[in-house]
């Protein structure tokens, strides 16, 4: 065991608690909940691009741990890619890949093209045959024009006019089927998203709370990040709790003053 | 949770097995360094293991880079860290509260292996942690002086704990500003 404290490990996983916790659950330790996503996410092509949308609520079990969460993850300056799933595989696997296409790119000296970015996810998700839990919507535009992929947790991908996944999925997708039609212009594109991921905001109890949307076009990306907000918090009152000073029963203080660092910058050299 | 250029985090302080209660004064609140706090809840080794080995990463950063590491760059440290056992987890979920550059309050949570969670209000984590959720919602106000924020954090922590039964026999609330650091040891149930 000390040798993996000499130095930062190289990399991938590690898998030497698997045992360890294989008998703790033996035992009666409960594993506790992963974040998942819920989520509702949506892609779709219209004429001079892609529109990406996603719901902003993030779930551990039944309770709502973060109501306001980006599903929309950078991948290169013309790609995003929405996942839907356990929270820490979209996060990771959108953030290795959009590392990796950066090298690539500094390598290439090219734009990133789509199929690359869904080339290395569908790997990458295949060698862990569904065990990294990462459904993800990818579109971006690149030099072949715009394009729109599913990528599922197993490895497998899907390329489609217009693309809904995550829990919230059959909601938005019932939207969709009815409301698309090609050759739709920004705005349409816009509100259509809008619309089918409200669906699965209002109809989906794993979706919720804001609307973000990301658009992007031939040399240009939009992220409206809190597009709509149509669920605001009304309850709360102005006033708030206020609590006295004192109010709490304290049996022990202990205040330590933080002194300013002080920057050491280069001095002489030391006199011989 | 977060207050005007300040931030508080608090724990109880049972160390139990199941109903059993071993300790009522473990430490869950540890201090990476003067503006930069971590909290971990869940099993009691993986806390100590996990605690000390990010002291150690946070040392060697130190080392290389003369400096103390940023909050944000603590939290993607963090989270590495945790997602590398993404197969056989540490069974924590960390809370991290720092103050950033400009003295900026920082908080954010992680599930076991690491999504974080980035929040401008509040963070909870642990087994009150639905009771938490609902005191904080509601005793949360933006903008707190220090003062409050101590008085706030404490009655949320006291309620929700209150009604667990797997936390409790006290509570440690440390709240930072940008001049001091006030830990405060309070009075609760010990039951």
């Amino acid at each position: 065991m000390t040798g993996a404290m000499d130095l930062p490990p190289k990399g991938g996983f590690s898998y030497d608690y698997c045992r360890r916790n294989a008998m703790l659950a033996d035992k009666g330790l409960k594993m506790p909940g992963f974040l998942k996503t819920g989520t509702t996410i949506v892609g779709l092509v219209f004429q001079d691009g892609v529109v990406l949308g996603a719901d902003t609520r993030a779930t551990e079990g039944p309770i709502v741990a973060d109501k306001n969460c980006e599903k929309i993850h950078f991948m290169a300056p013309n790609i995003y890619c929405c996942g839907a799933g356990t929270a820490a595989d979209t996060e990771a696997v959108t953030d290795m890949v959009s590392s990796q296409l950066q090298l690539h790119r500094y390598a290439t000296g090219r734009e990133s093209r789509v199929v690359t970015a869904l080339t290395l996810l569908k790997s990458h998700l295949f060698s862990y045959q569904g065990h990294v839990s990462a459904a993800l919507v990818l579109g971006g535009v690149d030099v072949t024009g715009p394009h729109l992929h599913t990528v599922y947790p197993h490895g497998s991908t899907d390329t489609l006019p217009f693309a809904t996944m995550g829990s919230g999925s059959l909601a938005a997708m019932s939207v969709f089927e009815s409301q698309y039609k090609e050759g739709l212009t920004r705005e349409e594109g816009i509100k259509l998203v809008a619309d089918a991921i409200r669906a699965g905001i209002f109809n989906d109890l794993g979706s919720g709370s804001n609307v973000d949307v990301c658009v992007i076009t031939k040399g240009k990306t939009e992220y409206l990040r809190n597009h709509q907000l149509p669920n605001p918090r009304t309850y709360a009152s102005s006033k708030g709790y206020s609590f006295t000073k004192g109010q709490t029963e304290v049996l022990y203080t202990k205040i330590t003053q933080l002194k300013p660092k002080v920057e050491v910058t280069e001095g002489d050299a030391m006199e011989e | 949770m977060v207050g005007k250029n300040c931030f508080a985090i608090a724990s109880d302080r049972r160390l139990g097995v199941q109903l059993q209660t071993v300790a009522t004064d473990f430490q869950r609140v540890f201090k990476i360094h003067d503006k930069l706090y971590i909290g971990l809840s869940g099993l009691a080794t993986d806390v100590q293991t996990l605690y000390q080995r990010l002291v150690f990463r946070h040392k060697l950063y130190q080392l290389r880079e003369e400096r103390d590491m940023k909050p944000q760059t603590f939290a993607s440290l963090v989270s590495a860290l945790l997602y590398e056992k993404r197969f056989g987890p540490y069974f924590c979920q960390p809370v991290i509260a720092g103050l950033g550059e400009d003295n900026e309050p920082f908080i954010c949570t992680m599930d076991c292996i690491g999504a974080k969670e980035l929040a401008k209000d509040f963070v909870v984590s642990g087994t009150a942690s639905e009771s938490l959720y609902g005191a904080c919602e509601s005793m949360y106000k933006p903008n707190m002086e220090p003062e409050e924020l101590f008085e706030t954090v404490s009655q949320a922590l006291q309620a929700s704990v209150d009604r667990d039964c797997l936390s409790g026999w006290g509570g440690y609330v440390l709240v930072v500003t940008p001049t001091e650091i006030q830990e405060r040891v309070i009075k609760g149930r010990m039951d």
